[in-house]
């Protein structure tokens, strides 16, 4: 494992080096891809990449949690949490990768 | 939302651009970030999330049909973690 952390600018560089445009523009390109993503998942909507996963709002309800530390009980208000769900080929190609 | 609909938008908002190039830009952005994660690199994208690799160790697991156990080997398999403006966006707190 290489264990590198890549960033937009390494998003925007693929873009560059792929389709040619400035740097400038590979990355707003990249900037309103992840903005277009939020937006419909900050509408509750679902996102749906095909070959790459699927995106989704859950609803979690109300529960009485505890602060770990104190042992004090603290109300958690209903709140909405997203959860990615990798393709298939996705987690072939992860596992694929990291073997051994 | 699916593949094609963000396509459709960027290509909307960017009339100077072919299609096809459009296409591409998206399908570069998601490929780049498998590739990424296939070498065991994690991917930090500020205020939308982190993908990362996580290992799941070797276990007995247990054929649902039969109950008979099987040896299933340790794999990697990918996660994401919200960003917290995302998360915050998704319950009403516009932080901009």
């Amino acid at each position: 494992m290489s264990d590198k952390t890549l960033t937009r600018m390494d998003l925007s560089e693929a873009v560059f080096r792929e389709v040619g445009l400035s740097r400038n523009e590979s990355a707003q390109l990249v900037e309103s891809v992840l903005q277009y993503m939020s937006d419909a998942l900050a509408q509750g909507e679902t996102v749906k990449i095909s070959s790459f996963g699927t995106f989704s709002v859950r609803d979690k309800a109300a529960r009485v949690g505890r602060n770990p530390k104190t042992g004090e009980e603290v109300p958690i208000h209903p709140r909405r949490v997203l959860t990615f769900r990798p393709s298939h080929l996705m987690k072939d190609r992860v596992a694929a990768g990291n073997r051994g | 939302m699916i593949r094609s609909e963000l396509i459709q938008k960027i290509a909307d908002d960017n009339q100077h651009l072919y299609q096809r190039d459009v296409e591409k830009i998206v399908n570069t952005i998601f490929e780049e970030i498998i590739s990424a994660l296939a070498r065991g690199d994690r991917v930090e994208l500020r205020g939308f999330g982190a993908f990362s690799v996580k290992e799941r160790g070797a276990r007995t697991g247990r054929n649902p049909r039969t109950g008979e156990a099987v040896d299933v080997d340790e794999k990697s398999v990918p996660f994401f973690k919200t960003g917290k403006l995302l998360r915050d966006r998704l319950n009403g707190k516009e932080t901009d």
